[in-house]
C-alpha cells in the first residue's frame, strides 16, 4: 500500500471543465489515475475528456462510485466545493487552489467536525500541490516524471520544494511511496502529523521525508510527535532561515509572527526530537540516503 | 492588508466599539480647525503610518492651544518617522489624526488573531495595556487571557464577560468592555480581519471604556468581498515594488542582500536564499515568479530584481515541472536580452528536457553561467559577485566600446 491514493481509487474532478482542472486531469490520467468523473455545475449531462460531467457531486458520486475528488474551483467558491465534496461522502478531498479566505478554512474545518472519526473525510492542501503515489496515480499538478516508485514518503507544506527532494532522491536511486503537499496556508485540511501517522501504519514506507516552512505550530507539533510515535527514521528541512519577521513569504502562512515560527526554530525543535535535520535544501536527498542506510533508529514498544 | 488607526477606529466605531472624538487631517490648517471642532481643550496629534510605537518615535503630541495643535502638525506632516516596525528606512507621515485627549485610569489589552493552533479566532485580553503584547507575554505571560471562538456560532457575551471580569472590571465598566469586545469580534467576522488589536482600551477617570488605539490587519485573499475595506489601502505606506510585482503576478519581498533571486514556487524561493546564506552570500530579495515562467514574466522579474541597486548578480532557480526546461531557458534568453542585464546571470534549471535547456543557454550567446544543482548554483552566484567584468551578460553599450 501506499497512503491515500492508489491505481484503483475512483477520482472525479470538480470544476472540471476549466482549462487548469483540464490540463491536470489529462496529466493524470496519462499518469494512469482511475478518473471516473467531473463536476462543473451546469454542464451536468456533457462528455469531457471522454468522461461524464455531473451537476453535482452527488450525482456524480452516485453514478461513479468515485471516492475521491481533486478540487481546481476558483477560490472564492473552493469552500463551498470541499463541504459538498464531504457531504457526497467523498473520503479524500485533494483541494490544488490557492487563495481562500482564512474564514472560510475555518468553516470547512468545523463542518468536518460533524463526521464521526471513522467517517470523517481526509482533505489535503488547499493551496497544495496535490499527493501521488508514484507508479499508481496522482491527483494534483506534479509532474509525474521526477518521482521514483519506492518506498520513502514525502510530505511537504511547499510544491516545488518537495519535486526538489523528490528529484534529489531519484538522482540517488531512492524511490518514493506516497508524496503530499500540505499546502501553504494558515489554515489547511491535513498537518503534517496526519500525515506522519498514515505513513508509520504503511506498510510500503519506509522513512519519511518531512519539508517545513516558517510560520505556525505545525511543524513543531509533527517533530514532537514523531519522536515519540515513530519507528521509522524522518529526514526533517524547514525553508526559511533567511526570512525576515513579520514578512510573508509568498505562501499566506510563510510568515514568523509568534515564538516557535522561525525556521530556526523548528528545526531545533526537529533536533531535539531526534529526527536528521539535512543541513541544507541541496542535502536533502544525501541525508535521506544516509538515513535509510543507518540501522533502524529504534523500535517502539506498542 | 494593513491601514490606518484613523480608519480602523471608523470601521470599528460602526460596530459599537466607542472611541474617541477625532478626524483624519492632511494640512496644518485642517488641523486647528478640527481641534476646534471637537473642543475640549486637550488634544493628541497623531502621525498615521502603518507601524505601531509611533510615541516612542515621536509621532504623538499633546497639545493644550490651537496653536501648539498647528506647531504639532506642522512638525509631524512630512517628517520620516523610524521604529522598530517599519525598519531603518522609516516612514513619511502624509496623514495626521486630531483626537479629543481624555484622562485615563487605566489602560488594558485587547486583541483578535486567528489562532493557527486552535485553528479558530482567539480573542487575548490583558490586564496591563499599553504596551505590546509580546512584551505582556515576555514580563507577565500569566496575566494574559484567552477565549477561542466556536465558529459555528460566533462569539457569545458569556465569553466577553468572563474575559472582562478577569481583567477586573467593575459591572458598569464590564458592560461597555462586553459591547467593545464583542463588536470588535463581529468587526474582525464581518469584514474578513486577520487581526484587530485595541491597546489600549482605556478606562477614563469618568469611567468611559474607550479604544484609544486601534490596529486593523485583513486577509488578502478575501479583499475581492470586502470593496470597503480593499479601499481602504494606502499605496503611499507599501513599497512600490511590491505594487509593481502584483501587477505581473509576481511575489516579491526586498531584502538586505546582493544576490538577487527569481524562482517558481514560494518554498524554493525560501530554499533557494537559505542556499545562498549556506554558501556565504546574502540574498537581495524574496521573489517567487508561480508557475509558468513566461519570457513576459521571467523579463518582469529581472526588471524588478534589477531595479534594487545593491544587486550584483542574479540566481535564476526554476524547477520546471508541467513546463518544459528548454521553454523555461528561452524565456530566460529573451528576457535576459530585453531587459539587457548588467550583472552576471546563474541558472539551475531542473525537470523535464533539462538537456535541452540547458544547451540553449550555453548557445544563447549571453554569459549566463549554467548550474546543475541547487548547491552549484549557490556556490557560483556567490563567486560571480567577486568576479571580474567577463562573466557580465553582453551589453549593448560594451558591445559599442
Amino acid at each position: 500500500m501506499s497512503i491515500l491514493l492508489d491505481g484503483t481509487t475512483r477520482v472525479l474532478i470538480q470544476g472540471f471543465t476549466g482549462d487548469k482542472a483540464s490540463f491536470h486531469a489529462k496529466e493524470a490520467i496519462d499518469y494512469g489515475t482511475n478518473i471516473v468523473a467531473g463536476v462543473t455545475p451546469g454542464k451536468g449531462g456533457t462528455t469531457h475528456l471522454g468522461l461524464p460531467v455531473f451537476d453535482t457531486v452527488k450525482a456524480a458520486v452516485r453514478a461513479t462510485g468515485a471516492t475521491a475528488s481533486g478540487i481546481f474551483v476558483p477560490a472564492p467558491f473552493c469552500a463551498d466545493a470541499i463541504m459538498e465534496a464531504a457531504d457526497a461522502g467523498v473520503q479524500l478531498i485533494v483541494c490544488i487552489t490557492d487563495g481562500i479566505p482564512a474564514q472560510d478554512m475555518m468553516r470547512v474545518k468545523r463542518y468536518m467536525l460533524r463526521y464521526p472519526r471513522d467517517r470523517k473525510p481526509t482533505l489535503i492542501g488547499p493551496n497544495c500541490a496535490g499527493v501521488i503515489s508514484p507508479g499508481k496515480a496522482m491527483i494534483g499538478i506534479m509532474p509525474g516524471s521526477i518521482y521514483t516508485k519506492g518506498r520513502v514518503g514525502i510530505v511537504s507544506r511547499s510544491g516545488t520544494l518537495g519535486y526538489e527532494a523528490a528529484s534529489q532522491m531519484q538522482a540517488l536511486g531512492i524511490g518514493v511511496s506516497t508524496s503530499v503537499g500540505i499546502g501553504g496556508d494558515p489554515i489547511n485540511g491535513s498537518s503534517f502529523v496526519d500525515m506522519m501517522v498514515r505513513f508509520e501504519a504503511d506498510d510500503e514506507t519506509d522513512a519519511v521525508m518531512m519539508i517545513g516552512e516558517i510560520g505556525g505550530p505545525q511543524e513543531a507539533e509533527a517533530s514532537i510527535w514523531a519522536g515519540e510515535n515513530m519507528s521509522k527514521p524522518v529526514v526533517g528541512y524547514v525553508a526559511g532561515l533567511s526570512a525576515p519577521r513579520g514578512r510573508r513569504m509568498g505562501h499566506a502562512g510563510a510568515i514568523i509572527s509568534a515564538f516557535g515560527d522561525s525556521a530556526h526554530e523548528k528545526a531545533e525543535i526537529m533536533r531535539n526530537s531526534g529526527l536528521t535535520v539535512a543541513p541544507s535544501p541541496a542535502e536533502l536527498g544525501i541525508a535521506m540516503k544516509q538515513a535509510l542506510a543507518r540501522p533502524a533508529r529504534r523500535v517502539v514498544l506498542a | 492588508m494593513d491601514i490606518h488607526e484613523y480608519q480602523a477606529k471608523e470601521l470599528l466605531a460602526g460596530f459599537g466599539v466607542a472611541v474617541p472624538k477625532g478626524g483624519v487631517v492632511y494640512t496644518p490648517d485642517q488641523a486647528v480647525y478640527r481641534a476646534e471642532e471637537i473642543g475640549g481643550g486637550r488634544w493628541v496629534v497623531k502621525a498615521q503610518i502603518h507601524s505601531g510605537a509611533r510615541g516612542k518615535a515621536g509621532g504623538i503630541k499633546l497639545c493644550t492651544t490651537p496653536e501648539e495643535v498647528r506647531a504639532a502638525a506642522t512638525e509631524l506632516l512630512g517628517k520620516k518617522l523610524v521604529t522598530h516596525q517599519t525598519g531603518p528606512a522609516g516612514k513619511i507621515v502624509h496623514r495626521l489624526y486630531v483626537e479629543a485627549a481624555v484622562p485615563i485610569r487605566r489602560e488594558l489589552y485587547i486583541g483578535l488573531v486567528l489562532d493557527r493552533r486552535s485553528e479558530r479566532v482567539c480573542v487575548v485580553a490583558a490586564p496591563e495595556g499599553g504596551m505590546e503584547i509580546e512584551e505582556i507575554a515576555a514580563r507577565s505571560p500569566e496575566t494574559i487571557l484567552r477565549e477561542v471562538i466556536e465558529p459555528a456560532v460566533g462569539m457569545q457575551p458569556f465569553q466577553a464577560r468572563e474575559l472582562s471580569f478577569g481583567l477586573g472590571l467593575s459591572a458598569s465598566e464590564m458592560n461597555q468592555a462586553v459591547k467593545a469586545i464583542l463588536g470588535a469580534y463581529r468587526a474582525f467576522r464581518d469584514l474578513d480581519a486577520t487581526m484587530v488589536e485595541i491597546n489600549p482600551l482605556a478606562i477614563t477617570e469618568t469611567g468611559q471604556v474607550l479604544a484609544l488605539d486601534a490596529k486593523m490587519q485583513f486577509d488578502d485573499n478575501a479583499l475581492f468581498r470586502r470593496a470597503s475595506v480593499a479601499e481602504l489601502r494606502d499605496y503611499a505606506e507599501e513599497d512600490p515594488r511590491d505594487a509593481e510585482a502584483a501587477k505581473h503576478g509576481l511575489n516579491y519581498i526586498a531584502l538586505e542582500g546582493s544576490i538577487g533571486c527569481i524562482v517558481n514556487g514560494a518554498g524554493l524561493a525560501m530554499a533557494t536564499m537559505d542556499m545562498i546564506t549556506h554558501a556565504g552570500g546574502e540574498p537581495a530579495n524574496f521573489l517567487d515568479i508561480g508557475g509558468g515562467a513566461s519570457p513576459e514574466r521571467v523579463a518582469a522579474a529581472f526588471r524588478l530584481v534589477l531595479s534594487d541597486p545593491r544587486v550584483r548578480c542574479v540566481l535564476v532557480n526554476i524547477f520546471a515541472g508541467i513546463n518544459r526546461c528548454d521553454w523555461v531557458a528561452q524565456g530566460i534568453i529573451q528576457a535576459a536580452k530585453d531587459v539587457n542585464v548588467p550583472v552576471p546571470i546563474v541558472a539551475r534549471l531542473a525537470g523535464t528536457n533539462v538537456e535541452q535547456g540547458r544547451a540553449l543557454l550555453r548557445d544563447s550567446g549571453l554569459r549566463i553561467v549554467s548550474a546543475d544543482t541547487l548547491a552549484e548554483a549557490a556556490e557560483k552566484a556567490v563567486a560571480a559577485l567577486n568576479a571580474p567584468h567577463s562573466t557580465r551578460p553582453v551589453r549593448e553599450k560594451e558591445k559599442v566600446s
